[in-house]
């Protein structure tokens, strides 16, 4: 049956996650990336930044992630199995009661901290 | 036999025969009970058919092949960039009927796909299966092709008869979207939102002119129901291919819902090279083990893409 589409989507992230080391993120943590931009030249920068909702689609898993960069707040989109994410590291865990964070961007010192 | 050809055989060599009545075979046997067409005149006008490669002609057709629309999703390709993707399976496709321009008028390869149970078919259905000698299959459709690529019944065409990195045409009955208004289905801008305008912000406006014609034309464009038609994407890329399950991975959209028939055939527009396509289908080498198969991925060139931006 056409139902086969659920096990290549499985089978797709345990490809992934056999190759990289990918940690359990959830929202409320601090986390570090090394992401390597294909359109700026390749150039693998550091991102660090609370992640503020993580929306489960299989091998299309996003999480977002919230930094201040240059004293503006920033939210940015990762795929969190996307080939261009070189490395994932949790720094610490915060103590969260909600999914989703939203109520962060009206808060903006809860940022200055990090 | 003649019986079973369909009346429109019959039909047209009883019209012949009262037209020309000086052909000589006929002519002796009249209004007897015998058929008109023996064995032997079918024996003589059917062809033998191989299943074996043959080189590709510039004017050759390919049969298209059936499938079923998995569903959607978006890759990663070797150099990062996100393809999206759509996944048919070609689910067990059989040559079920082979006609002919002597028997049929028109050169064509009936495909049959999936599996159905005798008792879920209509006994007429069950006897053309039978009588081509083919499993039951749950969607037939025919793909007019050129002689050279003519296939006998119960050849199997699996996923392996399209190349990755080829331009495909996919055909398939669109989702239906119910009864819609002529925004949604013939682009209308509408009228302003304010400054006026009463009661018809989403309304077609005029339908035609004054009492010359004095009437709406035929084919106006107005709101009614939208899909449930069949439609062909053209042009669709072949990202990736997986022998063993007998899955195709094409980019962008596809109509029709997930699990829906999808056909897909050549493009007409983006031809390939003909050398690199299996003509007239892809014969697996009896030596090849399908377990052992790794899926085939478009060939993306050495060069970054990104990089040759600089």
């Amino acid at each position: 049956m056409y139902c086969n589409f659920f096990i290549l989507d499985k089978e797709a992230v345990e490809e992934v996650k056999s190759q990289r080391e990918i940690p359990d993120i959830q929202p409320g943590c601090i986390v570090q990336l090394r992401v390597e931009v294909p359109e700026n030249k390749r150039r693998v920068s550091t991102v660090k930044g609370i992640v503020i909702a993580r929306r489960n689609a299989g091998l299309n898993t996003t999480f977002r992630l919230r930094r201040l960069v240059a004293g503006v707040g920033v939210e940015s989109l990762f795929p969190l199995y996307s080939p261009n994410i070189k490395e994932i590291k949790v720094l610490d865990k915060k103590k969260v009661r909600r999914a989703k964070l939203y109520y962060l961007r009206d808060k903006m010192n809860a940022l200055k901290k990090q | 036999m003649a019986a079973s050809k369909g009346g429109r055989g019959l039909l047209h060599q009883l019209r012949s025969l009262s037209i020309c009545s000086n052909s000589s075979t006929f002519s002796l046997r009249g209004f007897s009970s015998e058929p008109l067409l023996t064995d032997h005149d079918y024996e003589r006008r059917r062809r033998i058919m191989e299943a074996k490669p043959v080189v590709m002609g510039s004017n050759s057709n390919r049969t298209g092949v059936i499938a079923v629309k998995c569903g959607m999703t978006a890759l990663w390709d070797k150099w990062g960039a996100r393809v999206p993707v759509s996944v048919l399976w070609v689910d067990d496709n059989i040559v079920t009927q082979v006609k002919t321009l002597e028997t049929d008028c028109t050169t064509a390869l009936q495909i049959g796909c999936g599996q159905k149970k005798a008792k879920h078919l209509r006994k007429p259905e069950v006897g053309h299966f039978r009588a081509q000698g083919v499993p039951l299959k749950r969607k037939l459709k025919e793909f007019p092709v050129t002689e050279d690529a003519l296939l006998p019944p119960g050849t199997s065409i699996s996923v392996r008869h399209f190349v990755p990195g080829q331009y495909v045409d996919v055909t398939s009955i669109n989702r239906g979207k119910g009864f819609q208004g002529g925004m949604k289905r013939w682009g209308f801008s509408g009228m302003p939102a304010s400054h006026g305008a009463s009661l018809s912000h989403r309304s077609i406006g005029s339908t035609g002119q004054r009492d010359a014609p004095g009437k709406v034309f035929k084919g106006k464009k107005m709101p009614g129901r939208m899909g449930g038609k069949q439609q062909t994407v053209k042009n669709v890329w072949v990202y990736k291919i997986d022998p063993k399950r007998n899955l195709m991975w094409v980019r962008g959209q596809v109509p029709g819902a997930e699990g829906n028939f999808v056909f897909i055939k050549d493009a007409v527009y983006r031809k390939p090279d003909t050398a690199m396509l299996p003509f007239p289908t892809y014969f697996a080498p009896s030596d090849e083990e399908t377990e052992d198969l790794e899926p085939l991925v478009a060939d993306l060139g050495e060069i970054d893409p990104f990089m040759a931006a600089d």
